[in-house]
């Protein structure tokens, strides 16, 4: 009962994790002190994922869930990757972003300590692992592999404070990993399994005095995802830590926050969704009314913000409400709407974060605080990109912002409670744009004269053009998310459909015999 | 011997925990190293108590431990025993960075007046 060898398309699975592993291996052990040469095989691996990861959508977008079974071990046993629609659009996500970072790296960010591209790629490995498997422990693992890199990433180019922020980063991403080991322990205990589909077809059948375990251990590794998606309460670390990294290090962070909501996703429809009996639906009551309480934070946080770099950040833990209120509804409209607006706040972030980035050296003394600043050289072209980069984070047509926000709204119109998401979800919105206004209208408009000498610095740093072409390239693909609205969101709503098809996924993955026992099949089976 | 493994594990959770939640940066690292010994005591019992039992196919016992709690408990030793050497040398280089092992990044009061009075006295 060994399953059938992989297909060359279906082979290409392992790829994306292989693929940056190799790189960062290869950069490190032969060209630990060539930064010309990391660059060059950063950026070409990174271009090369996103083909690799265009390729696997196209395969995961006309065929079914297909499974990698590792070492070709048979799957409950084995360690299997799956590639699925809803994995390959975040492949190609990160692909994209990943290449963005490393472009904008070479403006400078990457001589400014060591090991900058093989920890860019390392990360790179570990968010692709971990949106790839289909493995609780396996997860675990991966988390580490990418928060290992991060830790990395989060101090490059040092100073007291990244230091100090990493140091929390570190211990409350630890304590996060232990909770997720206690969580995967408590579940292994009560069902004997790993595989994120074997669990699907054994959480509905466990005895009744285990369910109470069972319930712990799902609600645990809500709150280590919750703490990843930086989910009010369990927000507090993002701030300090995206606001003390560099820039295209927290424009790469982006996606970390979004494996949070991923998982979330992926494992309370999968293993707790409708099918898991006693505990179906195990998340519901708890992730829509914290991320509402996300929202109100996240947004206080932005008008309360007295630098750009923690303006960002607070709008990053805004949009994360905003995306888990609709992936907080698991039904298929908000899980659609919702990864359309997954994948705008991820550009959308990236490109704020890298423009403060850019921003910041031209303002001499004042640096990314909100303050007024003699006028700045090209004033008009970083006035132009900041007002986009808020049009499309606050979410103002005509940006892609504007339709995810649309979307979510729709999604929720005929939940229970609905008036009060929607006035949450307005409301702050408001409140953000106020925000970013006033940021903008300061840092902007607000100049005043520059005394004599002190002319000196802001005037020898000149932008650099390679980062600013970044940044606009991200801008203009939240417009042309935007653009393209129709198409995305027809793929997105054939990626949730696919999302809630759990038996698909099950029948996938497992043997025949083991797939027959899920609550599911095992009806279809009893009829003949 | 499952009083005792629960109240241990209990135990050191507790004390992990009381751990992290202070100031200073050492014993939040000491809180984090209580907290993986918590849980690798904890995954080694999510296979159940087992006395005298191998993990290995064996053509002359019948009853076995359940050998994947082992495999996983490695896998989280090595990675618990990697982050560990990490917060160390991070603490370490804060603390020489910014003169302060808080881990807020604050200092603390210095000495008053009075305190140093009541030094010399």
């Amino acid at each position: 009962m060994t399953p059938p060898l992989p297909s060359p398309a279906t082979a290409a699975i392992v790829l994306p994790i292989v693929l940056p592993a190799l790189t960062a291996a290869v950069m490190v052990l032969a060209f630990r002190h060539r930064r010309a040469v990391q660059r060059i095989l950063s950026v070409g691996a990174a271009a090369a994922l996103l083909a690799v990861a265009i390729g696997l959508y196209a395969v995961a977008r006309d065929g079914d869930v297909a499974p990698y079974y590792l070492g070709h071990w048979p799957a409950p046993f084995g360690i299997v990757l799956v590639l699925d629609r809803l994995s390959a659009t975040m492949l190609v996500l990160t692909a994209a972003l990943g290449l963005a970072v490393a472009i904008h790296s070479l403006g400078g960010w990457d001589a400014r300590g060591r090991h900058f591209h093989p920890l860019l790629q390392f990360q790179l490995m570990g968010l692709n692992g971990a949106f790839l498997t289909g493995d609780v422990f396996n997860l675990f693992v991966f988390f580490e592999g990418m928060l290992i890199a991060s830790y990395g990433l989060m101090l490059h180019g040092g100073g007291p404070r990244r230091l100090t922020a990493g140091l929390s980063y570190v211990a409350i991403n630890l304590t996060g990993s232990t909770l997720f080991l206690f969580a995967v322990g408590l579940i292994y205990a009560v069902t004997g399994t790993l595989n994120m589909a074997d669990l699907a077809a054994r959480v509905a059948t466990v005895a009744p005095g285990d369910e109470a375990l069972l319930r712990t251990g799902a609600l645990l590794l809500l709150v280590v995802f919750g703490l990843k998606a930086a989910l009010v309460p369990l927000h507090w670390w993002l701030p300090g830590a995206y606001g003390a990294a560099a820039g295209p290090v927290a424009a790469l962070f982006m996606i970390m926050t979004k494996v949070g909501a991923y998982s979330i996703l992926r494992v309370y429809v999968l293993v707790f969704g409708a099918d898991a009996g006693a505990v179906a639906g195990l998340a519901a009551p708890y992730v829509l009314p914290a991320a509402l309480a996300t929202l109100v934070v996240g947004a206080a946080g932005v008008l309360a913000s007295r630098t750009l770099a923690a303006l960002a950040c607070f709008a990053v833990v805004w949009s994360m409400g905003s995306l888990l209120v609709a992936f907080g509804l698991f039904d298929h409209a908000g899980v659609a709407a919702g990864l359309y607006y997954l994948v705008h706040s991820t550009v959308a972030g990236a490109a704020l974060f890298l423009l403060v980035d850019v921003l910041s050296p031209l303002r001499g003394r004042a640096a990314d605080r909100i303050v007024p600043t003699p006028p700045l050289p090209s004033a008009a072209l970083f006035s132009g990109l900041f007002f986009v980069a808020a049009i499309a984070v606050a979410g103002l047509p005509p940006l892609s912002g504007f339709l995810g926000k649309l979307l979510v709204l729709d999604a929720t119109g005929a939940a229970p409670g609905a008036a009060i998401v929607w006035t949450v979800l307005l409301g702050t919105s408001l409140v953000v744009i106020l925000g970013f206004a006033r940021a903008g209208s300061t840092v902007f408009w607000k100049t005043r004269p520059a005394p004599a000498a002190a002319a000196g610095p802001a005037a020898a740093a000149r932008p650099r053009g390679g980062p600013v072409a970044v940044c606009a390239a991200l801008l203009a693909a939240t417009a042309a998310l935007a653009l393209f609205a129709g198409p995305v969101t027809a793929e997105l709503d054939a990626t949730a459909r696919q999302v809630f098809d759990t038996a698909a996924y099950r029948r996938a993955v497992l043997p025949p015999q083991a797939a027959a026992a899920a609550p599911g099949a095992a009806a279809a089976e009893a009829t003949p | 011997m499952e009083l005792l493994v629960a109240a241990s594990i209990g135990i050191l959770t507790a004390v992990g925990v009381w751990l992290l939640l202070r100031l200073h940066s050492f014993p939040v690292i000491v809180g984090t190293i209580f907290l993986s010994y918590a849980v690798n005591l904890f995954l080694f019992a999510m296979g159940r108590l087992a006395i005298d039992q191998p993990p290995i196919v064996d053509p002359a016992v019948t009853a076995y431990t359940d050998p994947l709690p082992q495999a996983l408990v490695l896998t989280a030793i090595v990675i618990s025993f990697g982050m560990t050497a990490l917060i160390v040398v991070l603490a370490l280089r804060a603390f020489l960075e910014t003169g302060t092992d808080r881990v807020d990044g604050g200092r603390d009061e210095p000495p008053t007046v009075a305190d140093r009075a009541g030094e010399r006295l």
